[in-house]
């Protein structure tokens, strides 16, 4: 790898979602010297899994193209991928970052011509699909990822798999020498973009996300609809693979819960009236939603949206939070409640069940300097003198638009504090 | 101020909540209550309620003072706690419930014919006698509760019941010449007296 070069003059963005990618972009746009971290073989975070955006409805291929394309026009930023920092020291002005940046096992001459892919046997649950899927061990982590590179999973390197993805390669890509590295960055401001990752449905015991195979998670639902998804786009119960007549959809899984989420996750309610769209747009009127909800948080404008849904005859609204899911015949299952609007006992049976669960923050414990202030829902408290700043969900739980607004504020505060530290320095 | 309009700022005044709040253990809680519909769902008595908890802090809301104590509700409650657990609030659903069923029967606006209500009664007046519970005279009581014949009739069901506890040491029958107590009845009493007295006049402005 080539050297990385940072001074304090330079802004380190952590996370490569739509936040990252803005608050990294807009700083360099306005000439600073950026270097953007991702974890994962490629940037796109959350965004590059879903299947629309809402209010609009279009595709986030759409919008991260840009991005991409900006990011590989920009001389100013430096793309780390499967980087991750392990502490950050210091002041604004003067950070020093540790960063330790995992093998891809594949360097730059790598075409993506997907030789080593068909070359190995092993496979692995697919972290794109969320386990609904399996990748070989040399994989693209998607269609769309960038950098357009494969990665070779760590698990097979040693055996013969890695050999084979070696022996594949005609351009000598596959480096099975590469080492885990360590990096010291210098820089003086830092933009906390890592985002967010769904509530473990799992953990709400009286839902059985882990007992019945047709009670799935919304971010699960969104993968379904991808063509290249687990279930090629189509919407299925996977129980057995048919398409569902009577889906349910239950609101503030997991969120504005002392037991589980405190906070209000804001995106759930619009996630999963866009979602009965998709239903209405490949399942017509063979498909029934209800949406079982405390109360719709589909705020300011997108309100048109959530009346536009409502007006839909396939879709019922049932005013109330279930209590609990009991099992049914055919695989199918029963939600019991009582609903607010008249105290009235329900046990309604529906052959899918999607949870919109919540956004949990993954800003890490003991990686920041203690200056900065993280809150109870562990998002980062805006601090202007930090040099330090969250943005998009690490700093709140935000939907695409809001978050992209969020993360060029925080941007234009990391560029207040390299400017700065530029004037003293002349 | 013309009258219409007091009587709308009276209708929201909410002084029956107020009311919950001063004198129901917890009821500081019911404003908290964002009308979910978990503890209601959750409840495994919940068929058989009149009014499920979460319309119970609605109506508290509305200032449904009769109905709410006089509901037959908080009386269904067995204390299993899934209410509390699943909460989304953390409202202690549970001790609510039973505060205000210590509140209505203080009133006297229990229902007349719920039997928690009358055995919690029976229970007290057991255990306050001589600080210990009598339990031959408890359970005798309680056959009772409802008329002789009926009485004579569950003391015959329960006969088998009985003989197996007296056998194992579990129930004496000399209890029924007056039983064990604690060293200083009277003290237990008269600290009972005056507690009494003391929640008797946080409450007189409510009695009505």
């Amino acid at each position: 790898m080539s050297e990385v070069i940072a001074t304090n003059q330079t802004i380190l963005v952590v996370g490569g979602g739509i936040s990252g990618l803005t608050a990294a972009l807009e700083a360099a746009e306005c000439g600073k010297q950026v270097i953007l971290l991702e974890k994962a073989p490629s940037v796109g975070g959350r965004v590059s899994q879903l299947y629309k955006y809402f209010p609009k409805l279009c595709f986030p291929t759409c919008g991260l193209e840009i991005q991409y394309r900006r990011l590989k026009a920009n001389k100013n930023v430096r793309l780390l991928t499967m980087a991750e920092v392990t502490g950050v020291t210091g002041e604004a002005g003067n950070f020093n970052v540790s960063v330790k940046v995992s093998p891809r096992y594949v360097n730059e001459n790598c075409t993506a011509c997907g030789e080593c892919e068909k070359a190995v046997s092993t496979e692995f649950d697919d972290e794109f699909n969320y386990g609904m899927k399996k990748r070989k061990g040399a994989y693209l982590t998607s269609a769309m990822a960038y950098p357009q590179r494969y990665v070779i999973d760590p698990r097979i390197v040693a055996g013969d798999d890695g050999a084979k993805a070696k022996e594949a390669c005609k351009y000598n890509a596959v480096d099975l020498e590469m080492q885990e590295q360590e990096l010291s960055l210098n820089v003086g401001a830092v933009v906390w973009a890592t985002g967010w990752k769904p509530y473990d449905a799992a953990k709400i015991q009286p839902y059985g996300y882990d007992r019945y195979d047709n009670v799935i998670s919304n971010v699960e639902f969104e993968r379904m609809l991808d063509p290249f998804g687990p279930t090629g786009g189509k919407i299925v119960r996977p129980s057995d693979g048919q398409a569902p007549k009577n889906i349910a959809f239950i609101q503030c899984a997991g969120s504005r819960d002392q037991n589980h989420l405190k906070h209000c996750s804001r995106i759930c309610c619009m996630a999963t009236l866009k979602q009965t769209t998709y239903i209405k747009e490949q399942l017509g009127d063979d498909c029934k939603s209800t949406v079982y909800y405390i109360d719709i948080r589909a705020i300011d404008r997108i309100d048109d949206f959530h009346r536009m849904v409502k007006a839909d005859p396939n879709v019922t609204f049932v005013k109330s939070k279930v209590a609990n899911i009991t099992g049914g015949a055919d695989d199918n299952v029963l939600l019991n409640g009582v609903d607010t609007e008249g105290y009235h006992r329900y046990r309604n049976e529906h052959d899918l069940v999607v949870l919109a669960t919540g956004m949990e923050s993954t800003v890490p414990a003991g990686v920041l300097p203690t200056g900065v202030e993280i809150n109870e829902h562990n998002f980062i408290e805006l601090d202007s003198d930090s040099g330090i700043y969250g943005a998009g969900c690490s700093s709140d739980a935000l939907d695409v638009n809001r978050a992209a607004q969020n993360a060029t504020a925080a941007a234009l505060r990391a560029i207040q504090v390299v400017t700065r530290v530029a004037g003293q320095e002349g | 101020m013309s009258n219409p309009n007091q009587a709308m700022v009276e209708k929201y005044r909410s002084n029956f909540l107020k009311e919950v709040e001063a004198n129901v253990e917890e009821g500081h809680w019911v404003k908290m209550c964002m009308q979910c519909g978990v503890c209601s769902g959750s409840c495994p008595l919940g068929p058989h309620w009149e009014h499920p908890p979460q319309e119970i802090f609605m109506m508290i809301r509305a200032g449904k003072r009769e109905e709410v104590l006089g509901s037959s509700s908080m009386w269904m409650c067995t204390s299993c706690y899934n209410c509390i657990a699943r909460c989304p609030r953390g409202l202690p659903i549970t001790h609510i419930m039973h505060g205000l069923a210590t509140y209505a029967k203080r009133l006297g606006l229990q229902p007349k014919t719920q039997p928690t209500a009358k055995f919690s009664q029976l229970f007290w007046s057991n255990l306050t006698k001589t600080g210990r519970v009598n339990e031959l005279k408890l359970g005798l009581s309680l056959y009772f509760m409802n008329g002789f014949a009926n009485g004579i009739k569950t003391a015959l069901k329960m006969q088998d019941v009985g003989l197996g506890m007296y056998k194992t040491g579990r129930l004496n029958p000399l209890e029924i010449l007056g039983g064990h107590s604690i060293k200083d009845t009277g003290g237990l009493q008269k600290m009972l007296k005056k507690a009494f007295e003391i929640e008797e006049a946080k409450i007189a402005e409510y009695k009505g």
